[in-house]
C-alpha cells in the first residue's frame, strides 16, 4: 500500500533536556506541582510551532494526552480569539467515555492556570440545545468521536464551524485507523483539510508494527505514487514488562476455554497483589470465571465483573470502585483494553490465549502506569494449544514484535455514506470531491470510475436496470454540481450515519420469582408461547437477540455474575429470575472472539516444528508433542500436516493450518463441498483457531490409496472460485455482512430502538434484498462491498488464500489407524461449536416436520 | 397439542406441496406460498405487493427495482405447474394505488400473458382499494366459493369458513440451536391465512398478538415454506422475534 515513502522525520525521545521553553504560566504550573514537562511533550510543542504534523508513539502512563494538547493550550493562552471564532482544536477519540475523561483532565490545568479556553465535549448524550449552541458559538476545543464529527460535517454550517481549525488530535489512532470507523474518519479529515487547509495533525498511538501507515493516514495524500508522511516521535517504553506463564500442578486440559483448572492459582495471585485486572476473551468466559472465583472466595475478596453487555450504571460503579482502590480484582473483557485509567493495577492476568502480540502488550500496559517500573503480567492458558500460543506471545513481547494489520483499501459503503453526507452539507462538484476523497489514505487508489459508481449508487441505487432516475436523491444544479433533491433526505441521513451497526439487543430484566411464575400460570387467556405480559424489573444489561432467540422458558444461563432462569420475552425485554442452579444450561453467547493473529500463528508453527524449543514448554505439553512425533508426524513450519484416521463409525480428516477460526470455517465449508463431490460423504466439520476436522461416512484413506481422492487437488487454490461463490449464495455469514453494508451505505435504514416492533412488518429484510440482487444484479456495487468485507472479515478469505498459496506442494499427508495426539483438542470441540452446512436449514425444517408426524402417528396408535 | 382435528386437517409429508382440508374441501398448499383448489380449478395467492421497491424509492429508500419481475416470474411458474382455470389474488396485489402507473411495460405484458385463457380476479385490499384497469382482470370486494369466504382481511368471528391474507404470517423455528424464519400458512379448522407471495412483502410472526383474535386459544397449525418443500411444524418449536 505504501508505494514510495518520502520519509517523514523520525525521532526517538529519551530523557534529554528540553530545547524549547514553556511560557512562564505553564512553567509555574508544572513547578507548583513538583513536575517537569517531559521531553516528548516539549518536542510536540516544537513540532507544532513549526507546523509539522506528528505521530506520537508512547506507552500508557507517559503523559501522551497532555503532550497532544500542550501545543494548543500554549497557543490559545497567547492569543485573543474573536467571539464567534471557529473551533481551534479538535480532538477525536474512539470512545465517548475517553473523550469525557480527557475533558475532565484538561479542565483542571485550564482552570488552575486561568486560561481563557472553552473546552467542550460532544457525544450522543449531549443535549440538543448544547449541540445547537456549539454549532453557533463553537468552543475553542471540541472533544468528540468520529460519528459526531461526521454528523457535524453534514450540516451547511460546517465550513463556518471549522474555518479556524488549527490542530486536530487523534487519540488511540492504532485502534481506529484499520477499521471502517477509520475509513469514515479519514474521509472526514479530508473534508476538514478542504475547510481549513493549514491545520496540523497530531496522532497518539500505542506501539504498532508499521508506524509509517499511521504517519501516512495523518496527512492528506498527494495525487500520484508518492506518499506524504507525518513526522514520527517515539517514546521508549521504560522497563520491559515482566510476563510469565502460570505454573500449575493441575493437569492441563486438552480443549475448552474455561480455565477452571487454574482457579485456585488465579485466586492465590489475586490475594498476593493489591489490584489485579483479569482479562478474558469473551463475555461468557468472564461470566464463568467470575462465578468460579466467587465459589472459592473464602476471604470474601472484593472481586468485580466488567464487560460490554452489562448495564452502564453497573459498569460505572465498578470503574469508580477501581479508581477508589476498594477492589481487589476485576474480571474484564476488551472493554477495559483501551484508554481510560482506572486506578493502580499491579498485576494483569490474561486468562485464555492472548490471540495477538499487540493486544497482549496493550493489556499488560494496563498494569503499573509508571514508566520506570516494569508491568507485571501472568498468562493462564486454558488448554494445550494455548500454552504454545502464550509462549509465542511472551517471546514476541520480549522481542518487541507486533502484529501487522492488513492493509485495507477504504470500504465502498462508507464512501457512499460520506458522499450522501457531503451532499447534505451543500452541493458538490464530483471531480473535486473525488480529488478530496483520494487525499484520504484508505481511498488513495480509488479510480474515478469507482467513485462515479458510488455517486450513482447514492443518487439512484446504482442498479443495472435504470428506472430510478426520476427518484434520484442527487440532482445536477446546471453548473456541473450535484445537490440533494429533497431536504428530507438530510434528516434521513442523520438518523442513519455512522459505521457501527449494533446487533439488535434485548434488555435483560430481573424480576422476582413469584411475579414471573404468576405471569406464566395466569389465566389471562393467552396462547402457549405467549405468557402474560411481564413488566418492570431491574435492567442487568443487554444481550444479542440471536442469543435470546435460542432460549426456551426455563433455560438457565450465566449473566451479570449470576445464574439466571429465562422466563419470557416481551418486545425488546427478556425477563429472568435468579436461580440456585449452579451449572447454567446454556453458558455461551458469542461476542468478542478474536481470531489468532497471523504473526502469533507463525510463531506457534515454528515452535511446533522445532523440537529444541519444546524444552521451554511445560512437561505435559512437550510430552504431547513428542508422542505426536512418534505416532504421526510434526510438519515443518512451511508445511501443513493432513491426517486421516477412522474413529467410531466415522472417518476423519484433520488439517492444521493455524490460520484462525474464521478462515478454518470457510475452509471447512469448501472442503466438505469438494469431498461431497468426490463421493466421500462428509457429514460435518468443526474448527478451532489451530485446526479443522472433517468427518464422513466414506473411508477417506482408502479413497486416497486407490486414487479416487487427491489430497493436493483437494487443497487446490481454485476452491476460492466457483465453490466459494456457490456457497456464498446461501451463506448466512454473507447475509450478515451484507446487512451491515446495506445499513452503512444508506440503502436501508437502521432499526431504531422502540421503533423495532412496529417496523418489522414494514421494513424490508436485507436478506430479501441480498437474494434479489444476487439473482438480478450480480455486479451491483453493494455485493462488491460485501464481498470485500467478507474477504477480510467473517470469512477471512484473504488469509485462507494466503494459506492455500503457502502450502502448494507442501502438504504432508499421513494415513493413520487411530486418532493422533494433535487431533484431540479439535475433536473435543465437536458438539461445542455450530457446524454450518449449506443444506442445514432445510434439514432442520424437515426434522421439525418429521417430529410432528411422529407425534401425530404415535398418538393415533395410543 | 395442536388443537388439530385429524378429520379436518390431515398431514402427509410430501415434497413441494401439502394437502390441506378446509370445510371438507381438499386444497393444496404450495411451497411458493400459493394455494391450489383442485375442485374449483382455482389458484389463490395473497399479498403480491407489486412495485413495493419503487414505492420505497419514491420516498428516498432506493431498494432494488427487481421485485415486481421476480414476483411475476414466480407466479408464472406456479401457474405453469397447476394450469388453473381461475386465479384469485387476495388483495394488496399492488403496494399502492399508483403502482400500476409505475410498472414497467414488460411486467404488464407478463401479467397479460398469464391472464390469457383464464379468469382473473383481484380482490381489493387496504393497499389497493381500487384496481387500475391496466392490470386487466376483474376487481371484487370479496367472494364466497363452496362455503368458503375469500377476502383480504380476515374477519374475527366470521360465521363461515374463510381464506384470507393481509397478515403476512411468518414463523420462527428454533431447534438444535438454529433459528429459521420463514413465511408460512397458518390455520385452524375454520380459517386459513396465506403467506404473502410478494418478493419484498416480509412477514409477521404468527405468535404476534395480531393473530390472537383469529385463533384464540384453539391452537394453530403452521406450514413453513422451505426451498424444497412445505413443512408442517409443531407450535412448541416456534418462538417470537
Amino acid at each position: 500500500m505504501l508505494r514510495q515513502a518520502e520519509p517523514g522525520a523520525s525521532l526517538r525521545v529519551g530523557k534529554g533536556a528540553a530545547a524549547i521553553v514553556l511560557p512562564a504560566v505553564f512553567r509555574d504550573w508544572f513547578g507548583a506541582r513538583g513536575w517537569q514537562p517531559r521531553a516528548h511533550q516539549l518536542k510536540l510543542l516544537d513540532q507544532v510551532s513549526r507546523r509539522r504534523s506528528t505521530l506520537l508513539i508512547a506507552p500508557t502512563g507517559s503523559g501522551k494526552t497532555l503532550a497532544g494538547f500542550l501545543p494548543s493550550l500554549v497557543a490559545l493562552s497567547q492569543i485573543t480569539r474573536p467571539r464567534g471564532a471557529g473551533v481551534h482544536t479538535l480532538y477525536v477519540s474512539p470512545l465517548k467515555a475517553l473523550a469525557a475523561d480527557v475533558a475532565r483532565n484538561l479542565l483542571a490545568p485550564v482552570q488552575q492556570m486561568q486560561l481563557p479556553i472553552r473546552v467542550e465535549t460532544r457525544s450522543g448524550d449531549t443535549s440538543l440545545s448544547r449541540k445547537l449552541r456549539q454549532r453557533r458559538l463553537p468552543p475553542d476545543m471540541l472533544l468528540t468521536t468520529p460519528e459526531q464529527l461526521t454528523l457535524l460535517l453534514s450540516h451547511a454550517d460546517a465550513p463556518h464551524m471549522f474555518r479556524d481549525l488549527d490542530t486536530v488530535i487523534l487519540d488511540e489512532l492504532h485502534a481506529l485507523a484499520p477499521t471502517k470507523r477509520g475509513d469514515l474518519l479519514a474521509l472526514d479529515l479530508a473534508r476538514l483539510a478542504t475547510l481549513a487547509p493549514g491545520q496540523v495533525r497530531i496522532g497518539l498511538s500505542a506501539t504498532v508494527a508499521r508506524p509509517s501507515e499511521l504517519c501516512a493516514y495523518l496527512l492528506p495524500q498527494p495525487c500520484g505514487s508518492a506518499v506524504s508522511l507525518a513526522d514520527l516521535v517515539t517514546v521508549d517504553g521504560g522497563s520491559p514488562p515482566d510476563i510469565r506463564m502460570l505454573k500449575t500442578e493441575a493437569p492441563l486440559p486438552w480443549a475448552g476455554h474455561s480455565s477452571r483448572y487454574a482457579v485456585p492459582e488465579i485466586y492465590a495471585a489475586i490475594k498476593a497483589n493489591t489490584l489485579s485486572l483479569i482479562f478474558v476473551n469473551t463475555r461468557s468466559q468472564a461470566e464463568l470465571l467470575f462465578q468460579e472465583l466467587w465459589r472459592v472466595n473464602e476471604d470474601a475478596l472484593a472481586i468485580a465483573l466488567h464487560h460490554g453487555s452489562l448495564d452502564a450504571t453497573r459498569r460505572r460503579k465498578v470503574e469508580t470502585a477501581m479508581a477508589a482502590g476498594t477492589l481487589k480484582a476485576v474480571v474484564a473483557t476488551s472493554t477495559l483494553d483501551l484508554g481510560v485509567d482506572w486506578g493502580d493495577v499491579d498485576l494483569v492476568i490474561n486468562v485464555g490465549a492472548p490471540k495477538g502480540a499487540s493486544r497482549l502488550i496493550q493489556r499488560v500496559g494496563r498494569a503499573n502506569h509508571r514508566l520506570d517500573e516494569a508491568s507485571r503480567a501472568l498468562l493462564v492458558p486454558s488448554n494445550r494449544f494455548e500454552v504454545l500460543e502464550c509462549r509465542a506471545a511472551i517471546d514476541a513481547a520480549s522481542a518487541g514484535a507486533h502484529d501487522t494489520q492488513y492493509n485495507r483499501s477504504g470500504a465502498l459503503d462508507v464512501l457512499a455514506q460520506h458522499v450522501w453526507g457531503t451532499a447534505c452539507a451543500g452541493s458538490f462538484e464530483p471531480g473535486a470531491l473525488h480529488a478530496e476523497v483520494r487525499s484520504a489514505l484508505p481511498y488513495a487508489g480509488l479510480t474515478r470510475r469507482q467513485f462515479d459508481r458510488v455517486v450513482d449508487f447514492v443518487s439512484t441505487g446504482g442498479y443495472a436496470l435504470r428506472v430510478y432516475e426520476r427518484y434520484a436523491r442527487l440532482r445536477p444544479t446546471g453548473d456541473g454540481r450535484l445537490r440533494l433533491s429533497h431536504p428530507r433526505l438530510a434528516q434521513q441521513y442523520r438518523m442513519n450515519a455512522g459505521t457501527i451497526v449494533e446487533a439488535p439487543m434485548i434488555k435483560i430484566r430481573l424480576v422476582g420469582r413469584r411475579r414471573a411464575k404468576g405471569g406464566a400460570d395466569s389465566q389471562s387467556g393467552q396462547r402457549p408461547g405467549m405468557p402474560r405480559p411481564l413488566m418492570g424489573g431491574r435492567v442487568l444489561g443487554e444481550l444479542e437477540e440471536s442469543f435470546i432467540e435460542q432460549l426456551a422458558v426455563g433455560d438457565t444461563f450465566a449473566f451479570a455474575g449470576e445464574v439466571l432462569r429465562f422466563e419470557g420475552l416481551q418486545d425488546t425485554d427478556a425477563f429472568v429470575t435468579r436461580t440456585r442452579d449452579p451449572d447454567p444450561a446454556i453458558p455461551s453467547y458469542a461476542g468478542g472472539k478474536f481470531p489468532l493473529s497471523t504473526h502469533l500463528a507463525e510463531r506457534v508453527r515454528h515452535m511446533i516444528a522445532n523440537p529444541r524449543q519444546w524444552n521451554a514448554l511445560p512437561d505435559p505439553v512437550s510430552e504431547w508433542l513428542s508422542i505426536q512425533a512418534e505416532r504421526s508426524e510434526i510438519a515443518d513450519a512451511r508445511e501443513v500436516l493432513v491426517e486421516t484416521f477412522p474413529r467410531g463409525q466415522r472417518h476423519f480428516l484433520v488439517v492444521y493450518p493455524f490460520e484462525g477460526r474464521l478462515a478454518h470455517q470457510t475452509l471447512g465449508m469448501l472442503l466438505t463441498r469438494r469431498l461431497h463431490r468426490a463421493g466421500a460423504k462428509p457429514v460435518g466439520f468443526v474448527a478451532n483457531d489451530y485446526a479443522l476436522a472433517v468427518w464422513g461416512i466414506g473411508d477417506l484413506a482408502a479413497m486416497v490409496r486407490d486414487g479416487r481422492l487427491d489430497i493436493t487437488a483437494l487443497f487446490a487454490e481454485d476452491m476460492l472460485g466457483d465453490d466459494l461463490d456457490a456457497w456464498l449464495a446461501e451463506s448466512s455469514l454473507m447475509k450478515r455482512t451484507f446487512r451491515l453494508n446495506a445499513v452503512i451505505s444508506g440503502l436501508i435504514e437502521r432499526r431504531h430502538p422502540g421503533k423495532a416492533k412496529s417496523g418489522r412488518q414494514v421494513t424490508i429484510s436485507s436478506d430479501l434484498i441480498y437474494d434479489v440482487l444476487r439473482k438480478h444484479d450480480p455486479g451491483h456495487i453493494l455485493l462488491e462491498a460485501a464481498w470485500a468485507d467478507a474477504a477480510t472479515g467473517l470469512l477471512d478469505v484473504a488469509r485462507l488464500g494466503d494459506f492455500l498459496k503457502r502450502i502448494r506442494g507442501n502438504i504432508r499427508y499421513k494415513s493413520l489407524d487411530r486418532v493422533t495426539p494433535l487431533a484431540v483438542p479439535v475433536l473435543l470441540e465437536i458438539g461445542q461449536e455450530l457446524v454450518y452446512g449449506s443444506g442445514t436449514a432445510e434439514d432442520i425444517l424437515r426434522a421439525a416436520a418429521d417430529d410432528l408426524v411422529r407425534e401425530a402417528m404415535s398418538r393415533e396408535q395410543g | 397439542m395442536l388443537g388439530l382435528k385429524p378429520e379436518r386437517f390431515h398431514l402427509v409429508l410430501e415434497t413441494v406441496s401439502q394437502p390441506v382440508a378446509l370445510c371438507g374441501k381438499q386444497l393444496i398448499a404450495d411451497n411458493s406460498g400459493a394455494l391450489y383448489w383442485p375442485g374449483e380449478g382455482t389458484l389463490l395467492v395473497a399479498d403480491l405487493h407489486l412495485e413495493k421497491g419503487s414505492a420505497f424509492a419514491e420516498r428516498g429508500t432506493l431498494l432494488p427495482p427487481y421485485d415486481t419481475r421476480q414476483t411475476l416470474m414466480r407466479l408464472a411458474e406456479v401457474i405453469d405447474r397447476y394450469e388453473p382455470a381461475r386465479v384469485i389474488a387476495l388483495g394488496d396485489s399492488v403496494h399502492d394505488v399508483s403502482a400500476a402507473r409505475r410498472m414497467a411495460t414488460e411486467d404488464l405484458q407478463i401479467l397479460r400473458i398469464m391472464q390469457e385463457d383464464r379468469e382473473w380476479i383481484w380482490l381489493t385490499g387496504n393497499h389497493d382499494p381500487q384496481i387500475a384497469p391496466s392490470l386487466g382482470g376483474r376487481a371484487l370486494g370479496e367472494l364466497c366459493i363452496g362455503g368458503i369466504a375469500l377476502r383480504h382481511q380476515p374477519m374475527p368471528g366470521c360465521a363461515t369458513h374463510e381464506i384470507a391474507g393481509h397478515l403476512h404470517p411468518a414463523a420462527r423455528l428454533s431447534m438444535y440451536g438454529y433459528s429459521i424464519r420463514r413465511p408460512c400458512f397458518v390455520g385452524n379448522s375454520r380459517r386459513l391465512i396465506m403467506p404473502a407471495f410478494g418478493t419484498f412483502a416480509g412477514g409477521l410472526n404468527v405468535l404476534d398478538e395480531a393473530f390472537e383474535p383469529l385463533f384464540g386459544r384453539d391452537g394453530i397449525a403452521v406450514w413453513m415454506l422451505g426451498q424444497e418443500g412445505l413443512y408442517p411444524v409443531a407450535t412448541r418449536f416456534l418462538c417470537g422475534d
